[in-house]
């Protein structure tokens, strides 16, 4: 991580869309009145959701907002990695896991694969459309090697793949989340070997509990 | 008391204090960097590790950690020894080795901390960190690669200063001090940010690379930038003053210092009148003292002595006031007076009726202020700080009648001016006569006005409708601007027996001599008399002036100056009187001598020994009554009305720009500097 | 049948995602059964179950959990409310279980947090879920819209407990796992850990008693209050019982999470359940058994070594959140290693100051040993300045910093030094110190 800051080029000023506001406000309802600022992470992010990025003029609207002095609402927005202070590509954020558990698993090819058709490091492409970085643990460890790529996991990934999805987000498409080998979730690749037994999803387990184990009080040994 | 022992000794501690105090006060050193007793609690340096018993066996930081009754604390064990010693390598191996070139040089934590527990050599092979450098004041130089990062600075602007502009953005190895925007600090307190730095990173801009510290002399003085009476220490070089710093007051200014009383420095050698000046054909040109005096004498001696009359500014000292009264009382004048802005203060018999009878200290016992025409932060920006303590604890409700100003702390504001008083807002009554110790807090531009008698009797009639004044208690108080203005009151000061009051002095043919001691913000230009100007700076009083008497200023005299509250402090002499200029008393004795009338003094002591025979209270030096000053309410203030209380408009601060409020701060260009971006900066208040 | 749990003593029985995670399905599951009951029983009767279950903490630190609910005040004061605060920041490398939990079993988490509220006299339950779960939370949100639909949550609901349930997202920061950092993060401030004491139960959100748990700390409270305390605690060995969900990553043929016993020994954890080690048991290096924070152990250890708190701090290393990290033969562990150090170094708050200048440090003495470009003798100043950040921060991640290190070097320091000697040879001479940071 290098030092976080606003970038260079701002726009002139930022606006809550209607939609951003109203969320913001369903936000802001989760905690108590005077806590407002609480609310401060998930407006960043929806604003980020709004504008691709989050702006100088973003952050004094929020502060405004939510009645919090500029600078915290700066500390926030650069302290937290998420928060992407420069614009990133208008088609695809590819955020590939490089920590240990990926590592081992390949995601250097996926680096490799994001260097050559994005560029070095933490870069925008040329025309704008991708960005791609290195992030830390994503925790989604049993399906590595893994990136998220405009908020969602693609999982299982090979260098082939990851390849095919860039192209498919460069192109439009949205390719869908999710394994790249087949598996549903975490389960072993082929399929479960845990949790097949039927009587767990027959209705069993929800007929009525007479008597809750250890209701009665417990008998002093004698 | 609960009892814990350190290094096996025992000591008694006051429930609540920590294991870094509790050690302390067994006499052990905790080196620290993060922690100031008057900020919160950080504990991130990590400096501060002791070992404690019973605790998990690791080190445990001090600053952080309540004291508890039988606890065992060790603060030289190996254990201890080898934490601090490797936190101070930490500390040190993105540290830049410029201490050569650092103006905290020889007054730095770290590197006094590094002596005891550095290595003599570094074991960090990478390159070091570099951090960009900032602009986040004219008054602050910063040096970020120096900053360790403790947050000193950040918990001072917000808990202080009252003013959430610094910051500690990014996170890890990379966090770093910020402002939001550049120059953004805009305190007038942020001056002490570069003293609380405990490193390098945060330096006085105004003085950088001028000085190291162990040239310095160093002189114990008072601040006479307001009627606080800051303790400071004048630091000098030669005949030149370097620095000024706060010195530790508890019961004034704690540890801190407004940049107007600290900057100013540069004001001390700059405008100043160093040899006498006196008008030839309308122009005025060097002269001898002989010459300067003679002319003086000459028209004092042709005038009747009721058509003389003396004005005493705001920067005197107690002694030059008191030789200007005995020399005008000997010319049989009664035209005297200390007060150039026509405050209405002053005359009843007890000081209580013009000091700030809480103390400044007691202040924060009051749980419900009232403000009338008091601008805190450009009158007296530290006693702002001692109510945002109580507010920021929910302790006190203030309220406000005045112009809308800006403060550090949550106000009420209920009215601009007399008529508000008068009716004042039915729910701050209820709150007012339901205080524990309420309290009334009277600014200078309340009393200041034509109508400050009616207000004067009108906040009497209110402290004594909600008992503000109590036989243990005293709440009704007086915020003075000038330095000087408690002592010219205690020392009578003011007009005598069919004397003229300054504001009547000041009018077209009142006077064939006005003699204007230091007096720069009251507006002469309108008097027909013939003006003699005592004083050290070449500001307003000396432009309109017929003759120039080159004076000290305060910081080249001995002298007593009375603070707000009554407290009587000496400030010494740091440097000697700039060129021809002399003592202002000694001026008065020459000009004495002159006119037949020789003052009864011939030295200061003398003067001072007199001053303190004839008004005892004078020679109570640093004291400050502990029990609540009776006073009689009746006293107080005139019923009468002269103008119809409706058309008086807002209280307003006689003081527009708090950089620029003496002749000393209008000579500095700092504070011009100061004043042209932080009061631009300053959004308009809106109207009341 | 593979490893020790049956199906029938599974928790989280829809781990894998295979059937509805709504209400529905998780009705049919078994949650949400007898629940009012649970509540009719009364506060000590849940801690004290929960107590007696042996359940410790699934977050890493593994402190009973019901120990821990019972440090909270037991009345409460006016304007002090209490609260839940479950920590569901899941970013300890390795670790991905919580996951699974809120995008397959949401309910679960939910019922949970409704028992631990009431059991802690919580109105209110604030769900700090990481940023990057953007599907996870919307899941979780859906459920929790599910719930009050149903009235299970919500002010007069059907459990006669009147509780709030809030989701709050983070936005990538690791220290946001820690529990103070998250109680700051969760007020909108920077995620800096706070000074203990005063301890989350005492002054935690917003000044007033908190307590903050991990999901599936949470998730199992329903399960173990329905089939009994004894139940649970038939599992594993003294001090270390239960079931867990393990986390199974890096060099195994069929990398998975698996819910299982505790004190399963890990050799049979990876045969069993993840197809074994890529290239055989032969073939494994070292594992890493408790996520990134705790030390790794050869492979001599892992044919003894229970997945248990107790066998695994007897190895010097630690359960943590049972993320087991694997490595075979062709790991090369020096990187391996240093790219944990790296992360911590990003992740490190920059509060105090031991961790952020000291993991940077080892960051980069470390990424030059992989490389080979070091001195001999750094390896004791690594050490060394590893034992100065340990034990010396505000919280553990200054801990979780230095005890990768200190395992890679207590068990395989030959190999450190050997690849110093190589690079030596083959350069001639030590080429300087310099490294590209970054
Ligand atoms: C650096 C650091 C990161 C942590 N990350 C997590 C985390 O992601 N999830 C979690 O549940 N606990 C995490 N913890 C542990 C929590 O501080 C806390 O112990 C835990 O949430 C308590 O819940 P439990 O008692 O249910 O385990 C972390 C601790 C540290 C020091
Ligand atoms: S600038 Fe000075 S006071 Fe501020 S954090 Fe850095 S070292 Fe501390
Ligand atoms: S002085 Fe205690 S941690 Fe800094």
């Amino acid at each position: 991580m290098s030092v976080r800051r606003l970038a260079k080029e701002q726009p002139a000023s930022f606006a809550f869309s209607k939609a951003t506001m109203k969320e913001a406000e369903w936000w802001i309802a989760k905690y108590p009145a005077e806590r407002k600022q609480s609310a401060v992470i998930p407006i960043l992010w929806l604003v980020q959701k709004q504008e691709g990025w989050v702006s100088e003029p973003a952050i004094r609207a929020i502060a405004e907002l939510l009645g919090m002095p500029t600078i915290r609402v700066l500390e926030v927005a650069t302290f937290y990695t998420m928060f992407q202070l420069s614009p990133v590509g208008s088609k695809a954020l590819v955020q590939v896991c490089g920590t240990t558990p990926c590592m081992l698993r390949g995601a250097g090819d996926l680096i490799q694969v994001c260097k050559d058709k994005i560029g070095p490091k933490q870069a925008l492409s040329a025309d704008g459309k991708l960005f791609w970085e290195e992030v830390e643990c994503l925790g989604a460890c049993c399906n590595a090697p893994m990136a998220a790529i405009n908020d969602y996991y693609f999982e299982d990934l090979t260098a082939e793949t990851l390849s095919q999805i860039i192209d498919d987000f460069a192109a439009g498409k949205s390719p869908k989340p999710g394994s790249y080998i087949g598996r549903v979730a975490s389960e072993p690749e082929g399929g479960p070997m845990t949790l097949t037994d039927p009587s767990l999803y027959d209705g069993s387990a929800a007929k009525k509990i007479k008597v809750l184990p250890n209701s009665q009080p417990r008998k002093e040994p004698a | 008391m609960p009892v814990a022992k350190v290094n096996g000794v025992e000591v008694e501690f006051e429930p609540g204090m920590t294991v870094l105090q509790v050690a302390e006060r067994a006499g052990e050193e905790i080196p620290r960097f993060c922690y100031h007793e008057r900020l919160s609690i950080a504990g991130n340096c990590r400096m501060c590790l002791v070992e404690v018993k019973p605790g998990p066996p690791k080190p445990q930081a001090s600053c952080a950690l309540p004291a508890a009754d039988g606890q065992e604390i060790f603060t030289k064990t190996p254990m201890v020894e080898k934490a601090r010693k490797g936190v101070m390598e930490f500390l040190l191996i993105n540290h830049p080795l410029d201490c050569p070139i650092c103006d905290q040089g020889g007054e730095c934590d770290l590197q006094d901390q590094a002596m005891y527990y550095g290595r003599d050599e570094s074991r960090y092979l990478e390159n070091k960190r570099a951090v960009e450098e900032k602009a986040i004041s004219p008054t602050i130089k910063t040096y970020m690669t120096r900053c360790i990062q403790c947050t000193r600075c950040v918990r001072f602007v917000t808990e202080i200063a009252g003013e959430s502009e610094i910051g500690l953005i990014s996170r890890g190895e990379d966090a770093e001090i910020i402002t939001y925007v550049e120059d953004a600090v805009t305190s007038e307190l942020s001056g002490n940010l570069s003293d609380i730095c405990p490193v390098g990173a945060l330096t006085h801009r105004p003085w950088q690379f001028h000085y190291r510290p162990w040239e310095l002399k160093k002189t114990f003085s008072v601040d006479v930038m307001d009627g606080m009476g800051s303790s400071i220490r004048v630091d000098s070089r030669g005949a030149e003053v370097m620095r000024i710093l706060p010195r530790v007051h508890e019961g004034v200014n704690e540890e801190w210092l407004g940049d107007k009383s600290r900057y100013i420095v540069d004001g001390l050698n700059r405008q100043r009148l160093d040899r006498p000046y006196v008008r030839r054909s309308g122009k005025l040109t060097p002269a001898s003292w002989d010459e300067a005096l003679d002319a003086v004498a000459a028209k004092l001696s042709a005038s009747s002595p009721d058509r003389v009359g003396v004005i005493a500014g705001d920067l005197q000292d107690a002694e030059s006031m008191k030789a200007a009264l005995d020399l005008f009382r000997a010319l049989g004048s009664a035209n005297t007076d200390c007060r150039q802005d026509g405050s209405a203060l002053g005359g009843g018999a007890e000081r209580a009726g013009w000091l700030f009878n809480s103390t400044i200290a007691g202040i924060e016992q009051a749980d419900v202020v009232l403000l009338v025409g008091a601008d805190l932060k450009r009158e007296a920006p530290l006693l702002g700080a001692r109510l945002r303590k109580g507010w920021l604890a929910n302790h006190v409700t203030v309220g406000a009648v005045g112009r809308a100003v800006e403060t550090t702390f949550g106000v009420k504001q209920l009215g601009g001016g007399l008529q508000s008083l008068l009716k004042l807002d039915k729910d701050f009554v209820r709150l007012m006569e339901g205080a524990k110790a309420p309290a009334i807090i009277v600014g200078p531009g309340a009393l200041s006005r034509e109508d400050g008698p009616q207000v004067l009797r009108a906040v009497a009639d209110m402290a004594k409708a909600y008992n503000v004044v109590r036989p243990d208690w005293n709440g009704l108080n007086f915020l003075h601007n000038a330095a000087s203005r408690v002592a010219g009151l205690d020392m009578g000061f003011l007009p005598g027996a069919g004397g003229l009051s300054a504001r009547e002095m000041l009018k077209p043919g009142a006077l064939d001599v006005l003699m204007l001691l230091g007096a720069d913000e009251c507006d002469a230009s309108a008097s027909s008399a013939f003006k003699v100007y005592v004083g050290s700076h070449g500001d307003r009083g000396a432009h309109g002036a017929d003759v120039i008497l080159p004076a000290a200023a305060w910081v080249e005299k001995p002298g007593l100056y009375v603070n707000m509250e009554g407290r009587v402090q000496m400030g010494e002499r740091a440097v000697f009187p700039k060129g021809e200029a002399k003592e202002d008393w000694a001026i008065l004795r020459a000009l004495s001598e002159r006119l037949g009338k020789t003052l009864p003094y011939d030295s200061h002591d003398q003067l001072r020994a007199l001053l303190m025979a004839e008004h005892p209270s004078f020679g109570r030096i640093d004291y400050v009554p502990e029990a609540a000053q009776p006073l009689d309410l009746s006293s107080l203030g005139d019923r009468k009305l002269v103008q119809k209380a409706e058309d008086t408009g807002a209280f307003a601060s006689p003081i527009t720009d708090y950089y620029l409020s003496n002749p000393i701060a209008r000579a500095s260009v700092i504070m011009a500097e100061l004043s042209a971006l932080r009061v631009k900066a300053q959004a308009p208040m809106a109207a009341e | 049948m593979v490893g020790i749990l049956q199906d029938k003593d599974r928790i989280f029985t829809n781990l894998y995602g295979l059937h509805d995670w709504g209400l529905e399905g998780a009705k049919k599951r078994g949650c949400w059964n007898a629940t009012a009951d649970m509540i009719a029983m009364g506060r000590d009767w849940v801690i004290d179950n929960v107590k007696n279950s042996g359940l410790r903490g699934r977050g890493g630190a593994g402190f009973s959990t019901g120990l821990k609910w019972s440090f909270m005040p037991k009345e409460v004061r006016e304007g002090r409310p209490h609260y839940l605060v479950v920590n569901a920041d899941e970013s300890e490398p390795g670790t991905c279980k919580d996951r699974e939990i809120m995008r397959h079993d949401p309910h679960l988490l939910i019922e949970g947090c409704l028992i631990a509220s009431f059991a802690m006299q919580a109105h209110a339950c604030y769900i700090y879920i990481r940023g990057e779960y953007v599907r996870e939370r919307e899941i979780l949100e859906a459920a929790i819209k599910q719930a009050y639909e149903a009235r299970l949550v919500g002010k007069n609901n059907v459990h006669g407990w009147d509780f709030d349930i809030y989701v709050h997202h983070g936005a990538g920061a690791y220290i946001c796992g820690e529990e103070t950092a998250l109680l700051e993060s969760l007020e909108g401030k920077k995620g800096q850990p706070r000074l203990k004491p005063p301890f989350p139960a005492g002054a935690g959100l917003y000044g007033c008693p908190t307590t903050v748990n991990n999901v599936e700390s949470i998730a199992v409270v329903g399960t173990i209050l329905r089939r009994g305390a004894d139940w649970f605690a038939g599992f594993g060995r003294p001090n270390n019982t239960g079931t867990k969900l393990m986390c199974v990553s890096g060099h195994v043929n069929k990398p998975c999470n698996v819910e299982e016993a505790m004190s399963i020994p890990l050799k049979q954890l990876l045969e069993e359940h993840c197809g074994g080690v890529t290239g055989g048991w032969g073939n494994l290096k070292a594992v890493i058994p408790g996520g990134s924070s705790v030390a790794l152990i050869p492979a001599e250890q892992c044919e003894t070594a229970l997945m248990d708190f107790d066998s695994l701090r007897d190895l010097k290393s630690g359960l943590g959140t049972a993320a087991v990290i694997v490595m075979d033969q062709s790991t090369d562990l020096v990187r391996a290693i240093a790219r944990i150090s790296y992360f911590y170094k990003h992740e490190s708050c920059g509060q105090c100051t031991p961790c952020r200048e000291g993991t940077g440090w080892m960051w980069r003495v470390m990424e030059r040993m992989a490389a080979g470009e070091a001195e001999p003798g750094e390896i004791d100043l690594l050490l060394d300045v590893a034992g100065q950040v340990e034990g010396h921060t505000i919280c553990a991640l200054g801990d979780a910093a230095a005890w990768p290190i200190q395992g890679l070097f207590r068990h395989f320091r030959p190999e450190v030094e050997e690849r110093i000697n190589t690079y030596r040879a083959r350069k001639g001479s030590f080429a300087g110190h310099a490294i590209a940071a970054e």
